[in-house]
């Protein structure tokens, strides 16, 4: 037999404790973090069973479900959302955890923060109750989503019980066409495999077209792959990843960071080493995509029509079910389409790398008046550094305002909800019904498709304007 | 925390025919702001079951009188493929336990949902295809069908027709849910183990 492995072999395999017999692998994990929605449970079944928490460092908290974008300063209006909030604070300080409360300068979206303040690394099994934590295998960390029980086990016990997933590599070579983002190359992935087409499975991302991107590119593409029900995905670590991290605060310094290089290089999928399934794309194919069903593999390049039934994976009658909520029909051009809100954010596409590219297209146009715009940074880093960069000041001659960093009307549990009836486009992640206010009809597209939306008022192909 | 032990369900089902059902319209977003776990079935699959004003939409699964019976939750549920897609929030499978449901019965189910269930006591069976059509088409001539789970030997039975079909589960995680044991239990017994492993960690 090979001893051949893959990336993803080798940090898991680096993590399991035990093995139990018939069942799933003990799998340790170096980092958790923790959020005010699906964490305070999880405490409530500490104290129940009257269990420390085992590893206080190696968790994180902070706040971002569930907080206001405007007004940061003032108390939380919602009962319900600010005694949430205590009891994530009230929890961390009992229990000795970090925490980037509302207010506090580091404060942010977890899959956001985490990376830019150095806690994720390559070769870490990472966790915490919410799907998107996949973001962080773009370092080449095992990450993935857990539920509150599993919060609760990995406070108790800095481990979970999984199974070993199979593998699925996906590779992109050739050459990005114009105003193609690393969010449109994810959007294209998941609506050639479905939105389940991955479930059971563990990604890597391979080929020229990752190894060119940034790290910021990286984790919108690995943000997503929960969108085809990957429980992650990851990409090698390589010298853009160690560019990217050296000198980050809570990165490792000098000879501690000497001694993790060699590795970290060693993090890199074996030759010969087999995968379940392996798929490849022609990066020549990839258009702006845009969606227009209720689920993320519902998408399509930005100038083509909506598919007629039988030529998607969905069955027939969910498939008419969700162009109905929708209001659209098969056949029917997305280009024109009226629109009614841009929401620039989330921890998919609220990067400073996000904010340039909106702004390089609305530089020295303004914002249609038929549009209401949220444009929301993943942080108060992110805020700072569009506001050091000038691109406040190009926003706002547009007519934009920046709101305050949150998850904002990605999930739409604060006030930032879409009215019934109203149509997104959105840069975040999930096209579900309701997902972004009860009734929203949500559009997911990248960063210049949003831009363009937001000067013209309707669905636009961002390369009339590149 | 502990939960309660599953061994043979024998219940009537409520039949949800629809693919990629996800956690989002299972509980929407907004009702996930308590701070304790109790009361989130009055919610379950709140847009789905009731309109803007709050009254109950005729034409929903859980509205419809020949799905209920008196006086007990139905405690199956039947969803179609890609169950529970979506987001991680365990309050998912808190509001269909706390609904009533005890099984939930699908071709394919996604990953984190999956695992929430098994970690609260509601088991997952995934079925073929085939049977699932069976057993949708049986609620359908019948809504007073019912359908027997059998943990121990791994088996669901259309009871009408003695039409059975078993289903896979590891060992380590039967033995959990048939004496309501969960995985907690299990790691602090191996605390020492743990803790000298976590010693061996570079980061």
């Amino acid at each position: 037999m090979s001893t051949a492995k893959t990336l993803f072999d080798k940090v898991w395999d680096a993590h399991v404790v035990r093995h139990v017999e018939d069942g799933p692998d003990v799998l340790f994990i170096d980092r958790h973090f923790i959020h005010e929605v699906t964490s305070p449970v999880a405490f409530l079944g500490l104290e129940g069973r009257q269990v420390p928490v085992m590893f206080s460092g190696r968790t994180f908290a902070t706040a971002d479900h569930n907080t206001p974008t405007l007004n940061q300063h003032l108390p939380v209006a919602d009962p319900l959302s600010a005694n949430q909030l205590a009891a994530l604070e009230r929890n961390a300080t009992k229990y000795g955890i970090s925490h980037w409360g509302l207010g506090h300068i580091k404060n942010g979206i977890v899959h956001v923060v985490g990376p830019e303040n150095g806690i994720t690394l390559p070769g870490m099994t990472i966790v915490c109750g919410d799907s998107h934590t996949s973001t962080h295998g773009a370092f080449g960390a095992i990450a993935f989503g857990i539920g509150t029980s599993e919060v609760e086990m990995v406070l108790a016990t800095q481990c979970i019980m999984q199974p070993k997933p199979k593998k699925m590599r996906i590779t992109v070579n050739g050459t990005l066409g114009k105003a193609v983002l690393p969010k449109d190359v994810i959007l294209y992935i998941i609506s050639q495999i479905s939105a389940s087409g991955a479930t059971g499975y563990f990604v890597e991302y391979a080929g020229n077209v990752f190894e060119d991107m940034s790290m910021e590119g990286r984790m919108t593409v690995c943000n997503m792959s929960i969108e085809m029900g990957a429980r992650g995905g990851m990409i090698a670590p390589d010298q853009t990843t160690l560019d990217y991290l050296k000198g980050r605060e809570l990165a490792p310094k000098g000879e501690q960071w000497d001694k993790l290089v060699p590795y970290w290089e060693s993090l890199k999928t074996d030759e010969g080493a087999t995968f379940d399934v392996d798929l490849t794309y022609d990066a020549a194919d990839i258009e702006p995509q845009i969606t227009y069903g209720t689920n993320p593999g519902l998408g399509t390049g930005v100038t083509h029509q909506i598919p007629v039934a039988g030529t998607v994976k969905d069955g027939a009658a969910s498939y008419k079910k969700s162009l109905q909520y929708m209001g659209f029909a098969e056949n029917e051009s997305m280009v024109g389409k009226p629109i009614d809100f841009v929401f620039l954010g989330s921890c998919t596409n609220g990067r400073i790398e996000d904010f340039r590219a909106f702004a390089s297209i609305v530089k020295g146009r303004k914002k249609a008046d038929n549009v209401t715009a949220w444009l929301v940074p993943g942080s108060h880093i992110v805020e700072a550094q569009i506001k050091e960069e000038g691109i406040l000041d190009i926003l706002t001659e547009a007519g934009f305002q920046l709101r305050q960093p949150g998850c904002s009307a990605c999930l739409a549990m604060n006030e930032d909800k879409i009215p019934a009836g109203k149509y997104a486009v959105s840069t975040s992640n999930r096209n579900f019904e309701g997902r972004q206010g009860p009734g929203a009809r949500t559009l997911l597209a990248s960063p210049l498709v949003a831009a363009a939306a937001a000067v013209t008022g309707v669905v636009t192909d961002p390369r009339e304007f590149i | 925390m502990a939960y309660d032990k599953f061994t043979v369900l024998r219940s009537t089902a409520v039949p949800m025919p629809i693919e990629n059902v996800d956690t989002d319209q299972i509980i929407p977003a907004r009702f996930l702001k308590a701070t304790e776990r109790k009361g989130f079935g009055d919610n379950l699959f709140r847009d789905w079951r009731y309109n803007n004003d709050d009254t109950p939409k005729a034409d929903f699964v859980l509205n419809n009188p020949i799905y209920s019976d008196e006086g007990s939750p139905r405690k199956i549920l039947v969803g179609g493929k890609n169950f529970g897609s979506g987001s991680s929030r365990e309050h998912a499978a808190w509001a269909i336990y706390d609904y009533g449901f005890r099984c939930v019965v699908s071709s394919f189910f996604a990953d984190i949902f999956k695992n929430n269930c098994l970690n609260i006591g509601i088991l997952p069976v995934t079925i073929s295809p085939e049977f699932a059509d069976k057993i949708f088409a049986a609620i359908d001539a019948d809504p007073n069908t019912e359908l027997e789970v059998n943990l121990p030997e791994q088996t669901i039975t259309l009871l009408a027709t003695g039409e059975s079909e078993s289903f896979n589960i590891n060992g380590y995680k039967k033995h959990n849910l048939t004496n309501g044991y969960d995985d907690i239990d299990y790691l602090l017994s191996m605390k020492n183990e743990i803790e000298s492993f976590a010693e061996t960690r570079p980061f």
